[in-house]
């Protein structure tokens, strides 16, 4: 009698998918989005370098009458190069909401993770302030910063970051915790492997699906509301070229001079569009191991 | 059930509480002083400290927060720095205003999500779902402002002239008697709400669908129809319900934008005037309204939560 | 292969013929499949995960699940024409069959309830979508009955239970209840009793047993179990990834295989009486009382030093509120001796192994190991005393790090417990690996390219990296098919004889007794009702509890 199970014969069919990154660039939809996305931020970096050599104009100087048509685009409110303020205003807006990003990623990843690795009082305490900012809409608890604080850059970055970390935090926890209960970090627990080891090497590892989504929502989200603000005229200051601001400045001449607030727009939609457009490929991705192996 | 839901109520009560602490060490933060906001640089001190004890800035600080807080529940809000005015006349109409857009935009895209989704859901693969889930996944990663203009530019200036851009009621009539100026704003905020609950109650019933009950009551020999009339579409009700929850509460805070796009006269508007001219009493008032519409509604999902499943309402019993 | 039974005397009420079904990506998953079903009589499909049963069994009702789509063959019921071929039939036709003529049992009662409906309700839904009985009345009366039928009470105060409201094995007999509903002429049975005690499942058994032959139906019993074969079925047919291997009567089958499948299969059964060799060990029978540790002590220095009492376990208890998983648990175990903790779900023995090995630290009492009695918890516990009991998971699926490769998952002892570098480590999980069969080749895959006995073998070897003078292992074959199982066995028992540690073997599965341990040790909520060498317990069994477990246990 031979055992049946002799491992030689018995490596079937169980091939390794295809890694998170391989199956989200096997989608025709994520393709798109990494496309869109690229423009936009290929735009927003370059302009600010080139914009000497394509409007000779920088985006604060006044080349004409207000709301002409002179130069391609014409000029905005104040007789600016709509152009040149459309190139050099998409820079500060992509820095602000990828440092807000960046911010509510690691307070909101901390405190998921602490929380239910934690567990018991800790737990608790972390979700329960978790729910009172989250009855704060964000954009509500932005303006209640600004007006105390005044309408900073580091304001921005701090507040959107702050109203993030609390969604993070709740996908982090979940994440977290269906992790913690697998057998493996019990296993590591049996080795007495340094807590902090458990978390980075055990844990961690385990939930960059999710956490990879949640990135990619809440750009979106820092995106429209670094955008909002300015566009409510309590983010960015005149006379900063900033795309939010611009649509703000400009759209009392929308008829007139449609430019000022049409580029900016398009590149704001073709952006966050472009951003969620991969983030959805990305969950299907982190969801589904076969995802782009059959398409 | 009901201790679930006191207990739920209370947690509610409690969190409200927490954010009325938060929303008052907002005006601690404040450099300067409240009265000299109020009076100016050429007030001259007789006054300024009038006004200080008249409103209660030397009383301790948990003093004074009991004093606002009380202040909330009797509708006394405070004195508004900008205006002088009390805070309370300045927003009575105008969360009138805006609750008629809320109402409005929520009575339209509550139905018109649900329906969408499940359709969606129902037609899995076909033509039908990949355009609700297309347009719906461009949809909800525009913001709202991007969403507002671009039906400006469509529908009152470059295409279409046939609807006002802007809300210009005559100062003391409601807003409701221009029924066509509220078109747009009230458009604007279904089609950044709606496809979030498109999405979701998409994703919810497709979960359900694939239920091992669902399965079984196709074999069963259930109809169709009611397989998902009668055992589908209960059990997406509870996570779906969250989510138009949040989704109201978002408009709460996202109505802000769209008033001040439309120049519509709601507490959006005035919010971001506040903040303008940092009128820390009424943008406080407004935060804290703005919470407690997000507690109420979501303490109402949670109640459909509870009253849809069995196991909650039975107390768990075996 | 075709092998139908083409039996003239006998009339088959359901068909299958060159069944083909594959996946819309193209990949076919069933393979020309063919059995028929007679009245009265139970046929068992049999295979292990993977070998396409399920869906074989519900193509029977006309149902495909989602991915999947019919390509061939035929499925007939008796009694009609030339038309009566189930998969021809368009939607609504198909669907007055299932739950009328043919219906189906699910596996998972828990999950195939609607938990939202009265129980009541569910079944009455079934006698109105088939239009049973001519009025609500008679609907509502035969509700009662069929539930009296499978032995549950049928007052109304019952009928509005929820399914939470009730036992795994009350949902699963609701689950009977609603097929049998209609007087259906064919049941479709799937996996109907995996994940219940011994004890409910041989009532379930029996329930489907007398209901099917009562009312003249023929049934279709999907299992990997060939012990509930054994008791239930009159023909067998067995599956091999999409293919039907064998089929026949039961006894030709089971006492006659004719493939190499079948008897492989077969061969990998543990049965309770030890006649047959699971893997190349001998079975453990009163000759061969203990792995005999002598020849070796003296080269074992651990061992030397070794009391006769190795592990003791004295007055463990553990509460959690209310509700007393451990109540006063003591036991000892000897060098090299092998010990089964024997307990069905909820009896404590995953809690008493984790208590051992210090994963659960919320116990009071005293575990002592060659006398020192060791700190509740691993982390307060020497680094010597983690490196000697080691443990092993039940599931190989959750106890790997799907990120890590098995060398990283391996090495994890030896880093936390020595000063090894990283070549030295390496070579020890090689040879580890060595010892559970793996290869060299599997150092730098991870889980996700392994078959589940492969990662349990690896789990094994992180277990054996540290050389453990006591193995816990905890259920470590329940969520593997039969025959992995019986190669996991056999791997245990050799590692015992090579390295003379202890084990501390903990399952529900009694029929492993003489395959493994011994010794063996019964609990019962939370307590040992009766211990003492496996011979002793399993020929005179002294407690109630044993004797109704012997009584229950399918066995052939």
């Amino acid at each position: 009698m031979t055992a049946i199970d002799s491992p030689q014969l018995v490596t079937q069919e169980t091939k390794a998918p295809p890694g998170l990154l391989r199956r989200l660039v096997a989608q025709r939809q994520a393709k798109i989005g990494i496309g869109l996305t690229a423009a936009v931020v290929l735009l927003a970096l370059l302009g600010p370098v080139l914009l000497p050599v394509i409007t000779g104009f920088t985006s604060t100087e006044f080349t004409g009458r207000p709301f002409q048509p002179d130069g391609v685009f014409g000029t905005d409110n104040l007789g600016r190069d709509v152009l040149s303020r459309f190139l050099d205003g998409g820079l500060r807006l992509l820095a602000y909401s990828a440092l807000a990003t960046l911010l509510g990623m690691v307070l909101g990843v901390l405190a998921g993770m602490t929380a239910a690795y934690a567990g018991g009082r800790v737990d608790s305490l972390i979700m329960r302030s978790n729910d009172v900012l989250l009855a704060l809409p964000s954009l509500v608890f932005a303006l209640l910063a600004i007006t105390v604080l005044g309408p900073e850059g580091w304001v921005l970055v701090a507040v959107i970051g702050i109203t993030h970390a609390p969604r993070i935090a709740r996908v982090t926890r979940s994440a977290t915790v269906d992790v913690i209960t697998e057998d493996f970090i019990r296993a590591a627990e049996m080795y007495a492997v340094p807590r902090w080891k458990i978390l980075v090497q055990d844990v961690l590892p385990n939930i960059t699906g999710p956490l990879m989504v949640e990135l990619g929502l809440r750009m979106t989200y820092s995106i429209g509301a670094v955008a909002s603000l300015s566009f409510l005229g309590l983010g960015m200051q005149p006379p900063t070229a900033d795309w939010g601001l611009m649509i703000n400045e400009n759209r009392i001449a929308l008829v007139i001079q449609p430019w000022g607030v049409i580029l900016p727009v398009l590149a704001i939609a073709v952006l966050t569009v472009g951003i969620n457009l991969i983030t959805d490929s990305l969950a299907r991705a982190a969801a589904n191991a076969n995802v782009g192996a059959s398409k | 059930m009901m201790p679930i839901i006191l207990r739920r109520l209370a947690t509610s009560v409690l969190i409200l509480l927490a954010v009325s602490v938060l929303v008052f060490v907002a005006t601690l933060l404040l450099p300067g002083d409240p009265a000299q906001a109020i009076l100016g640089q050429q007030a001259t001190p007789e006054r300024l400290a009038a006004l200080r004890e008249q409103m209660n800035l030397n009383d301790p600080v948990w003093q004074r927060y009991l004093t606002w807080l009380g202040g909330l529940f009797i509708g006394d809000f405070g004195v508004s720095a900008a205006s002088g005015g009390a805070v309370s006349a300045l927003l009575g109409e105008r969360i009138g205003a805006s609750l008629v857009l809320l109402v409005a935009a929520g009575a339209i895209s509550i139905p018109v999500g649900l329906l969408l989704g499940t359709y969606s859901a129902l037609r899995r693969g076909r033509a039908g779902d990949h355009i609700a889930t297309g347009t719906s996944l461009v949809l909800a990663a525009l913001p709202e402002f991007v969403i507002g203009i671009a039906l400006v530019t469509l529908f009152s200036t470059t295409v279409f002239t046939i609807l006002p851009s802007v809300t210009m009621a005559p100062p003391g009539e409601p807003v409701w008697n221009y029924p066509q100026q509220l078109i747009l704003p009230t458009l604007t905020l279904v089609l950044v709400v709606t496809p979030y609950i498109i999405r979701m109650m998409r994703a919810t019933m497709l979960e359900v669908l694939e239920s091992g009950y669902v399965e079984m009551a196709r074999l069963k020999g259930v109809p169709e129809r009611q397989v998902i009339l009668k055992h589908a579409l209960p059990h997406a009700l509870s996570p779906v319900a969250q989510v138009v929850a949040i989704q109201l509460a978002w408009m709460a805070g996202g109505v802000v934008v769209v008033e001040f796009l439309f120049r519509y006269p709601g507490i959006g508007q005035a919010l971001v005037d506040a903040v303008t001219n940092r009128d820390v009493q009424v943008v406080q008032v407004l935060a804290i309204l703005i919470a407690a519409v997000y507690i109420v509604v979501n303490l109402l999902a949670d109640v459909v939560g509870i009253l849809t499943n069995p196991k909650l309402r039975t107390g768990g019993a075996r | 292969m075709s092998t139908s039974l083409q039996d003239p005397i006998r009339t088959a009420v359901l068909s299958a013929t060159g069944l083909r079904i594959a996946t819309t990506a193209g990949k076919e998953i069933l393979h020309d499949v063919s059995f028929e079903l007679q009245p009265g009589k139970i046929l068992a499909l049999v295979g292990e995960s993977g070998s396409g049963k399920t869906t074989a069994g519900l193509a029977c009702l006309g149902h495909f699940r989602a991915g999947l789509t019919h390509t061939g063959g035929e499925i007939r019921m008796a009694g009609s024409g030339p038309s009566s071929n189930i998969l021809d039939l368009p939607e609504p036709e198909r669907r007055k069959l299932r739950g009328g003529v043919i219906s189906y049992v699910p596996q998972d009662p828990a999950l195939s309830l609607n938990p939202a409906m009265r129980i009541g309700d569910q079944i009455m839904e079934v006698l109105q979508v088939q239009g049973h009985g001519s009025s609500d009345a008679e609907r509502r009366a035969r509700v009662a009955e069929v539930l009296a039928e499978v032995g549950l009470k049928n007052d109304d105060a019952y009928q509005r239970r929820y399914p939470h409201q009730l036992s795994g094995g009350q949902q699963q007999r609701v689950g009977i209840a609603m097929a049998f509903a209609c007087r259906p002429s064919v049941i479709v049975l799937d996996e109907p009793t995996t994940g219940l005690d011994v004890t409910t499942q041989a009532l379930v058994l029996q329930t489907i047993d007398q209901l099917a032959e009562l009312h003249n139906v023929a049934g279709l019993y999907i299992t990997h179990d060939l012990a509930v074969v054994a008791k239930i079925a009159d023909e067998v047919v067995v599956m091999l990834s999409g293919e039907v291997v064998e089929q026949g009567p039961t006894e030709r089958v089971l006492y006659q295989p004719q493939h190499d499948y079948t008897r492989k299969l077969l061969d990998s059964v543990p049965d309770l009486a030890g006649k047959r060799r699971v893997g190349r060990t001998s079975v453990i029978t009163g000759e061969q009382p203990v792995v005999d540790p002598r020849p070796a002590a003296a080269e074992d220095r651990t061992r030397r030093e070794a009391s006769a009492n190795f592990l003791e376990v004295s007055g463990l208890r553990l509460a959690y509120g209310s509700n007393q998983i451990l109540d006063g648990i003591s036991f000892t175990l000897a060098p090299g001796e092998s010990m089964m903790l024997l307990g069905e779900s909820g009896s404590g023995k995953t809690t008493l192994s984790r208590c051992v090995a210090g994963l659960n630290d919320d116990y009071s009492g005293e575990v002592r190991l060659s006398g020192d009695t060791l700190s509740a918890g691993t982390r307060a516990r020497t680094a010597e005393q983690r490196q000697r009991i080691q443990y092993v998971f039940q599931s190989p699926f959750s106890s790997l790090n799907p990120r890590r490769t098995i060398c990283e998952s391996v090495e994890v002892p030896l880093q936390m417990s020595g000063k090894m570098g990283r070549k030295e480590r390496r070579r020890r999980v090689l040879e580890a690996l060595d010892q559970v069969r793996l290869g060299s080749s599997y150092l730098d895959r991870r889980p996700g390219d392994l078959s589940g006995g492969e990662r349990q073998r690896a789990a094994i070897a992180r277990a054996l990296v540290n050389a453990p003078s006591l193995l816990v292992c905890d259920e470590v074959t329940s969520a593997l098919d039969v025959s992995v199982q019986a190669s996991i066995i056999d791997l245990l028992r050799a590692l015992q004889h090579e390295t003379k540690m202890s084990m501390l073997f903990v399952t529900h599965n009694i029929a492993l007794a003489r395959h493994i341990s011994q010794r063996m040790a019964i609990l019962q909520h939370g307590q040992i009702v009766e211990s003492g060498s496996t011979d002793e317990v399993l020929e005179h069994p002294r407690h109630e509890y044993t004797r109704e477990l012997l009584a229950n246990v399918p066995t052939f």
